[in-house]
């Protein structure tokens, strides 16, 4: 048997004095797309930090392809095989350029693999024509998009996202779902996705999970946690699902 | 009213021969001040980094004990520079008092809480995430911090500016732990309460005039970086 991509043991959080996350277990195979569904505050962007070693866990120990996260060296490595795009689009001062290159910087990429791989990325987001723009002149949107060039240019084998798409308007929100689908499919990347949003679970994920209060409620396949959700967010969600399954089948958009 | 024109008259004429003594008083406050605000940056901006990133009890503490030390007397410094440094002092034997090392000594410690506690809200400014998010582009720790630091930058160059500013115009201190030696300590701040002492109130207001335009150009700088800052 292969190790899982991701084994989270018994994972808890505290935040000021508050439990964030409760004895949360969960695997992550290579490949999958795991939507995570909850209500405002149900843990689910600390269980990304977590999973990410990006925020301390109290308790609960975390394996990434079969090996434990034990020290600052097996962090920091793991770190670098993974990104995060956050709510916020969080660019630094400077170039898009600049901004879309930082992570491979930091990994000592050489000059010109980085030029070409800055480009690639851009090029992948539409936004080849920023490139020369500081990024604190961005529109919201266009700062979207550089976030996302940002963490697509260093090849993450495993992707976590904020809502990646939320405060977005309707046709910028459909090219860059359209665009993300095909590169996690294309590149085979795992991926951890926080959203909201019923069509992207449905259409991006093979597996969801549900969260409430810091508990991981039920884990599975999209159609089999919607069969028998486990709390009212997520019966609520079925029903949105259903509704949108619905029209996709009986009244194919155009 | 006559004795500020001519004051001012023969602060001119001074200035404008380029009196070496004055000269020499000028550069020796520059030299003294900056290595004093260097020496604070160092400390300062590593112990407000430290002190914004880190997550301790105690720490709100510590961070009033530093906007007090923001407000830190003069003279109080120097009373206590000039007992460590006196000859039967614990640093005694290094012989340091009345000389430029120790207003150096004295001048950085009354920069560095200036310098931290700029630093410390300047890292505060920045977004919550953005260290996280730093992190997640696959930083080390060291490399997270440049990278943070980098991005404070301009308050950062604001705290340079109000360390210097605080202690190029510093009397207090300077005068106890340097004594205002001629040519080893004298600097525009301890010249002038000299000259002052002794009636020479055109050599006075020349100082004072040398010391007013260096105090206007940092203020200058410093309104640069903060209009720059609005505009973007």
């Amino acid at each position: 048997m292969t190790a899982h991509m991701l084994e989270a043991r018994g994972l808890s959080m505290q935040r000021g004095g508050v439990d964030v996350l409760k004895n949360v277990t969960l695997t992550v195979k290579e490949n999958d797309v795991l939507a995570l569904i909850g209500s405002n505050g149900a843990g689910k962007t600390s269980l990304m930090l977590a999973l990410a070693c990006l925020m301390p866990v109290n308790k609960g120990e975390l394996l990434v392809s079969g090996e434990k996260i034990s020290d600052k060296r097996t962090e920091l490595a793991y770190r670098r095989r993974l990104a995060m795009v956050f709510q916020e689009p969080l660019l630094l001062s400077g170039t898009v350029t600049a901004n879309v290159a930082t992570g491979l910087d930091l990994r000592s990429t050489p000059q010109r693999e980085q030029q070409e791989r800055v480009d690639e990325a851009l090029e992948l987001f539409g936004i080849s024509g920023l490139s020369r723009r500081s990024a604190h002149t961005l529109s919201s949107g266009e700062a979207r998009r550089v976030s996302l060039a940002r963490a697509f240019a260093m090849r993450p084998e495993i992707i976590f996202l904020d809502e990646p798409f939320t405060s977005l308007d309707l046709p910028l929100r459909e090219t860059l779902f359209n665009q993300l689908s095909r590169l996690l499919t294309s590149e085979g990347i795992t991926a951890i996705i926080a959203t909201h949003d019923c069509r992207e679970v449905l259409q991006l994920c093979n597996r969801m999970a549900v969260m409430n209060k810091g508990r991981l409620l039920g884990v599975g396949t999209p159609e089999e946690v919607l069969a028998s959700p486990p709390d009212d967010f997520s019966a609520a969600f079925a029903r949105h699902a259903d509704i949108s399954t619905t029209m996709l089948r009986g009244e194919p958009a155009a | 009213m006559e004795l500020i024109l001519e004051g001012i008259c023969e602060a001119l004429r001074l200035l404008l021969k380029g009196d070496s003594e004055v000269f020499a008083v000028t550069w020796l406050s520059i030299k003294i001040s900056g290595m004093a605000t260097l020496l604070s940056l160092v400390i300062g901006i590593s112990i407000g980094t430290i002190l914004a990133l880190a997550d301790f009890r105690g720490k709100r503490l510590m961070v009033a004990l530093v906007n007090t030390g923001m407000g830190l007397p003069p003279v109080v410094v120097g009373l206590f520079v000039t007992i460590f440094l006196w000859r039967s002092g614990p640093f005694g034997h290094f012989e340091l008092l009345y000389t430029p090392a120790a207003m150096i000594i004295a001048q950085g410690i009354i920069a560095t809480p200036i310098v931290t506690g700029i630093s410390l809200a300047a890292i505060q400014s920045l977004p919550a995430n953005l260290r996280l998010q730093i992190m997640a582009l696959g930083a080390s720790r060291t490399q997270m911090i440049i990278l943070l630091v980098r991005e404070a930058r301009l308050p950062l160059l604001a705290a340079v500016m109000a360390g210097f500013g605080g202690v190029i115009s510093e009397v207090g201190a300077s005068i106890m732990v340097g004594g205002n030696i001629k040519g080893q300590t004298r600097v525009l701040t301890t010249a002038t309460v000299m000259e002052t002492g002794k009636g020479n109130f055109d050599t006075a207001i020349a100082l004072s005039v040398i010391l007013l335009l260096l105090i206007f150009l940092i203020n200058l700088i410093l309104t640069m970086i903060q209009q720059k800052r609005r505009a973007r």
